[in-house]
This record gives C-alpha cells, sequence and structure tokens, in this order.
C-alpha cells in the first residue's frame, strides 16, 4: 500500500470536514480514556509496573541479537520454521511462498499490525488467494477496502449504520429483510460468516504481541478468539511479527501483559492471551501441523543505536492514539499509513523515510499526555522534536515555517529587540480584541475561522516577570 | 549472507559492548526469571483466591459455581445444562481425572470424545491452573484438553482444583516449566478470562464474538 503520509494536511482538512468521522470520534474516543483511568486506579502498583515495562525492552533492545537467536533455537525445538525477513518485500515472498506450496485458497488472518505494514493481503489477493480478515474491526475494515485507523480498533471511525450498509451489500447469501438494526445482530452475522471461513481455510496467519526467547513462545492477546481459531483450525500457521517484539522469559512477558490490556481497553487481562509454541505434537488431536514464524526487520535494526531507539519499545495499545487531541480530532486515516496517532508519527518516519512523512512529526500540540500514558514511557514529544529537526536539516519545511522560524531565530539571539518585538505584539493583540477574544487575526486564518484567538492583555511575559521580581 | 545473518549483524554493529557481554548478560538475565512487580491484589490465602477469581471472572461475563469434591462434578455439569435448557451431550478430551469422574451411566450425559466438532454445544475441560489477579485459566493442550474444545462450543465448562488457583502469573510458570522441561511448552497453552467477547463495533461490548458464548468454571473446593 502506497503511504499517504506527505499529504497530512490535506488529509486531516477532510477528515475534519467528515460527518460520520467526526461523530465516531467524538462517541468513541471518551471510552478508551476513562476505561483506562479506571484500570489505572483500580491496580496500585500500575505505574511501577510501567517502569519495569520500560525496564524490560529497554534490556532486550540491549540484547535484542542473543534472544532473538534464542527464540530461533527454541521455536526450531518445537518444530517450528523461523524466516528472517530484512524487508517488507522479503516478508511477503516468504509467505506467498509458503502459500504456493500448500496450494492455499482460503487464508484466514488474525489482527497483525505487521501485516498492514507489509501489505499482505493485497499480495495474497493477487497471488490468487482469498485472505479473510477475521478480527472483527479488520472484518469490516476488509469489505470496505480500508485501512486501519486505530491500532488495536481498526473499525472505530465507523458507525453502526454504514456497516450494517455494508454487510447488506456484502452477505447477499442471507435474507435481505433481516433485522440489523442493532450492533449484536451485527456481530452475530459476522461470526456466522467467519465461522464457515476458520473451518475452509488452508492457512491461518496471525501476528504476535510478545516472542518469548526462553520457550520459542509467541504470544497472541485478543477478545474475540479469532486469532486462537486462525491458529488451530488450518493445517499450516504462520505468524508474521517484528524484531522487537522478544522478550526474554514468561516472567518478562507477564509484566507486560499486565500493562497491555489496561492501557488498550482498561481491562485486567484481554480474554484470550495464547502461548504459541511450534505445530501440533504427535499424539495431540488438534493444532497445526506446519508452524512458521516470520520475523521482520524492515528498517527497526537501523532505528537501534540511534537517539530513536526507545520507540522500539512500543507493546502497540493504542493508549497514545487515545489520548492525543490531535489523533481525536482527525482520526488514524489522516495519518496516510499504517501506524497512526503520536506513535506512528514517530514509527512512519522512520520505516518509510522522513521525505515521506514530513508533516507527521508536526501532527502533535506536544501536550505531553502521550509520554503520560505510555505503558514502556516512550518519550515521544522529545521523538517527535528529533524528526521535526531531521525535517528541518533536510529542507523538508514548507518555505513559510522556514521563514517564520528564521524570523524568531533573529529575534530570540537580539534580546533587544526581541523584547520591544513582543512588547508591541502584545500590545496590538490587545488593541485587536473584543471581549477578550479576536476573531479574525492576521496570518492566522487556519485558527481563527473556527474559532477565536484569546486577546492578549497588553502585557509581555518579560513585564509581568519583572513587576512580581520587585 | 542470509537475511538472517544480514539482520543479526546489523543489529550487532549498533549495539554497544563486545557480543560475548551481551551474550553472558542475557544468559544470567534468562536464569533469574526475576518476577519485577507483582500485585498485591493475589496474595492471600485460598478462600481470598477464589472470592477474587470468582468476581473477576464474574465481572467479565463469566460464570462461577463451587462444588466440594471431583465427585460433584457431573451432579454439577447435569444442573448447568438442565438449568439453562441446554441438551445432555458433552465433548471432552482424554484428561484421567475427568474420565474418572462418577458420570451417570449412558444414555444419562453422553460424554463424546476430542477434538471438538464445530456442531457441538458443550464442551469440558480441566483446567492445568487459576490465576486469581486477572481471573484467569490455563488449559494446555494435547489429547488431554484439546485447545479446539475451548473456542468451538457454545459453552465452554472448565473444571479447577481450588488447590491449582494461584495469586499471579509468576506463581505457574515454574509448574509449566517442571510439567515439560526447561524452554519447553505444549503446543497451544490458552490464557482465558472470560466469554469471547469485541468491541469493535461503536465501542460496544458484544458477546459472543467467534469464541464461547458461555463460560462456566466450576471450582472444586476439596481438590
Amino acid at each position: 500500500m502506497q503511504p499517504e503520509s506527505i499529504r497530512f494536511k490535506e488529509l486531516a482538512a477532510r477528515a475534519l470536514a467528515d460527518e460520520p468521522l467526526q461523530r465516531s470520534m467524538v462517541a468513541t474516543g471518551p471510552h478508551f480514556v476513562l476505561k483506562r483511568a479506571k484500570a489505572r486506579v483500580a491496580l496500585p502498583e500500575f505505574d511501577e509496573l510501567r517502569d519495569a515495562a520500560r525496564d524490560i525492552k529497554n534490556h532486550v533492545l540491549a540484547h535484542l541479537d542473543v534472544y532473538l537467536e534464542k527464540f530461533e533455537a527454541q521455536v526450531q525445538a518445537a518444530g517450528g520454521h523461523v524466516h528472517w525477513a530484512a524487508t517488507a518485500e522479503d516478508a511477503r515472498a516468504i509467505i506467498l511462498k509458503i502459500a504456493a506450496e500448500k496450494r492455499a485458497r482460503i487464508i484466514t488472518k488474525g489482527k497483525s499490525m505487521v501485516s498492514e505494514e507489509i501489505g499482505l493481503n493485497e499480495a495474497l489477493a493477487a497471488a490468487g488467494h482469498d485472505p479473510v480478515e477475521t478480527d472483527l474491526g479488520e472484518y469490516l475494515i476488509q469489505i470496505r477496502g480500508e485501512r486501519p485507523s486505530h491500532i488495536i480498533a481498526p473499525a472505530v471511525h465507523l458507525r453502526r449504520e454504514q456497516i450494517e450498509a455494508d454487510f447488506r451489500r456484502v452477505h447477499d447469501q442471507f435474507n435481505p429483510a433481516r433485522d440489523l438494526s442493532q450492533i449484536p445482530a451485527l456481530v452475530e452475522e459476522a461470526r456466522r460468516v467467519l465461522r464457515q471461513k476458520y473451518l475452509d481455510a488452508d492457512i491461518g496467519i496471525t501476528g504476535a504481541n510478545f516472542l518469548v526467547a526462553e520457550t520459542g513462545s509467541c504470544i497472541v492477546v485478543t477478545n474475540e478468539g479469532n486469532g486462537d481459531l486462525t491458529r488451530l483450525l488450518p493445517k499450516t500457521h504462520i505468524v508474521v511479527t517484528a524484531i522487537e517484539k522478544v522478550v526474554p522469559t514468561l516472567e518478562d512477558a507477564s509484566t507486560l501483559l499486565r500493562v497491555l490490556a489496561r492501557s488498550a481497553t482498561g481491562q485486567d487481562f484481554s480474554t484470550y492471551t495464547t502461548l504459541m509454541t511450534g505445530p501440533r505434537r504427535t499424539g495431540d488431536p488438534d493444532g497445526p501441523e506446519e508452524f512458521h514464524v516470520v520475523l521482520l526487520d524492515n528498517g527497526r535494526s537501523n532505528v537501534l543505536g540511534t537517539v530513536f531507539q526507545d520507540m522500539l519499545r512500543c507493546i502497540r495499545c493504542g493508549a497514545c492514539l487515545n489520548h492525543c487531541p490531535v489523533y481525536q480530532a482527525v482520526g488514524g486515516h489522516a495519518y496516510g499509513w499504517v501506524y497512526p496517532g503520536p506513535i506512528g508519527s514517530v514509527v512512519t518516519p522512520a520505516l518509510i523515510g522522513i521525505e515521506n512523512a514530513a508533516n507527521l512529526p508536526n501532527a502533535s500540540t506536544f501536550c505531553g499526555r502521550c509520554e503520560e500514558v505510555c505503558p514502556v514511557r516512550i518519550p515521544l514529544p522529545r521523538l517527535l522534536r528529533h524528526w521535526r529537526e531531521q525535517e528541518f536539516e533536510k529542507h523538508l519545511t514548507p518555505p513559510a515555517v522556514r521563514s517564520g522560524l528564521w524570523a524568531w531565530a533573529f529575534l530570540a539571539q537580539r534580546p533587544g529587540l526581541y523584547v520591544l518585538a513582543m512588547r508591541l505584539a502584545a500590545r496590538f493583540l490587545k488593541w485587536r480584541g473584543k471581549n477578550g477574544r479576536i476573531a479574525i487575526l492576521p496570518l492566522a486564518s487556519g485558527w481563527t475561522r473556527t474559532r477565536d484567538f484569546p486577546a492578549a492583555q497588553g502585557k509581555t511575559f518579560t513585564e509581568l516577570w519583572r513587576e512580581r521580581q520587585s | 549472507m542470509s537475511a538472517r545473518d544480514v539482520i543479526l549483524a546489523r543489529i550487532a554493529a549498533r549495539l554497544p559492548g563486545d557480543a560475548t557481554a551481551r551474550r553472558a548478560a542475557a544468559v544470567r538475565h534468562m536464569a533469574a526469571r526475576s518476577a519485577h512487580v507483582v500485585p498485591l491484589r493475589g496474595a492471600g490465602d485460598s478462600g481470598h483466591r477464589i472470592t477474587l477469581f470468582s468476581k473477576l471472572m464474574i465481572g467479565v461475563g463469566g460464570t462461577v459455581d463451587q462444588v466440594e469434591t471431583l465427585d460433584d462434578v457431573p451432579r454439577a455439569v447435569a444442573a448447568h445444562l438442565g438449568a439453562a435448557g441446554l441438551p445432555p451431550v458433552l465433548r471432552k478430551g482424554a484428561d484421567e481425572t475427568l474420565r474418572h469422574l462418577p458420570w451417570p451411566r449412558p444414555p444419562g450425559l453422553p460424554l463424546l470424545p476430542a477434538p471438538a466438532d464445530p456442531a457441538d454445544h458443550t464442551t469440558l475441560s480441566m483446567a492445568f491452573a487459576g490465576v486469581a489477579e486477572s481471573g484467569t485459566l490455563l488449559l494446555l493442550s494435547g489429547a488431554d484438553n484439546p485447545a479446539t474444545l475451548n473456542f468451538l462450543p457454545e459453552l465452554h465448562l472448565v473444571v479447577l482444583p481450588a488447590a491449582r488457583l494461584h495469586g499471579c502469573y509468576e506463581d505457574v510458570w515454574p509448574l509449566v516449566r517442571a510439567r515439560f522441561g526447561d524452554g519447553h511448552m505444549p503446543s497451544t497453552l490458552n490464557m482465558i478470562s472470560g466469554p469471547s467477547r469485541t468491541a469493535d463495533i461503536e465501542q460496544t461490548i458484544v458477546r459472543p464474538a467467534h469464541g464461547p458464548r458461555d463460560l462456566h468454571v466450576i471450582i472444586v473446593l476439596g481438590a
């Protein structure tokens, strides 16, 4: 899938004018925030667990090669196969080869952001396979031909009415007069349709939340149980995942699992947390006969040892999206690629190049809520600032912004002139205001078009500071 | 160079310290199996663990029953199915404990052999363990309790002896290691905390999604 992140401004403007999207964001946004807050209050050790989670991930990244080798050896010891993919193209080729060997028709899929990252569905379909997403949210966007708009709630941008219309269009095997006016009826219909797909599938593909080096286990977390049916029913199970997801031990995984669900949905634990280790054993009556793990790099190793390394701690809970005023205003599609929100604005430039995502680091007010809620304490505003520096150094910043920054730097380096300019600006903004508000402001029409600008009180910060000091 | 070697070399080149020291540190970390931060909520006697487990399981839509001994399990199963108006047919694996329970003579409660069939209404499993801190069941795949039993039916019944209910996950991992050997696992280890659900449409929680509609846990106090 072609990234469109470079068009963030245009896509964001379109999103702000999209009525159903705006209704969805307003209706669902506060849910996530409230549920996480409740889960945090219910567990006194929560913030301590976040420190431990951060430390575990830092330790993993500092010893990443060792843990990956150990993980590989343990998967093989359990009878599984490990494939290494340096690029998205390599990962697709590995999976396509297995699918061709198995002459796979239907391929069921558990939710996987890495599979979105490598554009797996398009590749499978182009090769004549029939990939079917089984996570309800992923299924909804698949039948609409859309991308996920949220890391854990891919269809959060959709309203019930839209989904009803899609089901009537796609599920033409059912009575057109059936009642789909309630959400449970929609879920029940998806359950019926997808249950048959699980049974018919030749291959199941899932992602993984964590990889346990000690045991060679892939941990997959769902609430629906779709990941498990995707693994257990077809003859071949492929896990497509990325190198930074490895953790050393079951104890380390436990700590991370404790913060994952709470940060994501406010649950104590996801409904299904499954440790998948190799294929079925001799004597097992069920489970896959073949088990493959595809380990994707795709630019991640280049981030190691740089100022951006902390992004690799991410466990994809989505909390930073839920708490971001920019994401909540424009939704996920405006970010133009796979990973939206603050973490998306940090990860996307690393994976597709800052020149293809130059606008994303600016999609932030630097309010800091993302860092405040991150379960592994990624300093997202700092990483965004580093990207802005790179954007500027590589001359990707628009001319108007560059000259604005130049003007500010000119003033900031000349204190006398700076104080004078600020004083003039403060007086101007007071003069311009009516009842403390400014309705129309030159050079700031983008702001005043949708809301008033607060009028200044006539004195600069420096002046007020002096008065308080004396 | 293979993709594997390229990726590993790229990682090694970017990490501080030499490979030998890194390897030694990783081996130490794995051997330590440090428990980090364990929430206090799971700590307490068996009664506390049962209360907490039941509260959390019921809170996410599961149901919990208590019986005194393993011999009471068939009666509790029959009563649960009867009360729900369900057909008295069960599918289960080869688990020894379950097999030796005093099931009613045929055709009292037909027991079908695993693996699960998509048409099954009810399945029965023996839990390997339970974890009180999050109301979680642990089940191990294999002939005794095949993993499909946990996902295909409408109703999943799970027997949990009280002695197997622990406070936290870290209490259970040593038992898994003791059972399979260090570094080894069953093909599938399921941690289950309630019946299947989704909130993918308008953040409204709906049960079930793809797995069982109902999860019923029978805690055996004297086992």
